[in-house]
């Protein structure tokens, strides 16, 4: 299972990457455990489950924590919004 | 109904002339532009802004605007809606974002204006990064909790 990850603006420099291409295990199946899988590798990537205000998109529609995450899926974490 | 995300500068008067072109139903037009400003008054005394770079999520940022003109379509009689927002690096002075609605009466036009404003504040996948006086590296923006504030008031009216 494999999904596409794409991370923007203040996170994004954090990270020092703007996405990836990764393959899920089989028991990372929603946002939340997505998060906690990203976090584990340490550094920056422990905002991912410490930042309480950033953001997920599942296909580019803002979703919460327990949104079901499969094969070929697009998702997206970012800080807060700040266009207008 | 239309929605463009784009680098290019707009003309205010040039797109209200081909939203209300040959509609004769129109009674009301109204318009919102923000600007980039010289200033950020949330930085305690007013921190200094030399230019700005925003950054989007493309293809999200398309479909985000999409639906909230929808539902503005849907909640108020709009006849024509026009939205643009710009991304790129702008300066003090530079338009960033243009709302145009157009409907029979000015309450539905003022109305469904203000509220896709404020959703796109909430909703819309921009990101704004600020340069100061040079002397400081680039800062990102943060979120203002006046604009969750904002948004919610559509909410209660539902």
């Amino acid at each position: 299972m494999t999904i596409k990850l794409l991370y923007f603006a203040s996170l994004r420099e954090a990270l020092g990457a703007s996405g990836e291409e990764m393959a899920l295990p089989a028991d990372v199946a929603d946002i939340a455990a997505l998060r906690k899988h990203l976090a584990a590798r340490g550094d920056a990537w422990r905002a991912l489950t410490q930042s309480q205000s950033l953001r997920a998109a599942l296909n580019q529609r803002m979703v919460g924590p327990q949104a079901a995450v499969v094969d070929g899926d697009e998702v997206a974490f970012f800080p807060p919004v700040t266009g207008g | 109904m239309s929605v463009s995300v784009q680098r290019e500068a707009f003309d205010v008067g040039n797109e209200i002339a081909a939203l209300t072109g040959n509609k004769f139903d129109i009674g009301a037009v109204a318009s919102f532009v923000g600007l980039v400003r010289n200033m950020n008054v949330e930085h305690g005394e007013a921190a200094k802004v030399s230019a700005m770079t925003l950054e989007h999520y493309p293809g999200m940022t398309e479909a985000a605007l999409e639906e909230i003109v929808t539902e503005a379509h849907v909640r108020w009689k709009s006849l024509a809606i026009r939205v643009i927002h710009r991304y790129g690096r702008l300066e003090p002075g530079d338009a960033i974002v243009l709302v145009i609605v157009a409907s029979a009466h000015r309450g539905d036009a003022f109305a469904a204006c203000e509220f896709i404003m404020d959703y796109l504040k909430t909703r819309a996948p921009f990101w704004k990064k600020e340069e100061g006086n040079g002397a400081e590296p680039a800062r990102w923006v943060d979120a203002r909790d006046d604009d969750l504030t904002a948004a919610a008031r559509w909410e209660k009216r539902e």
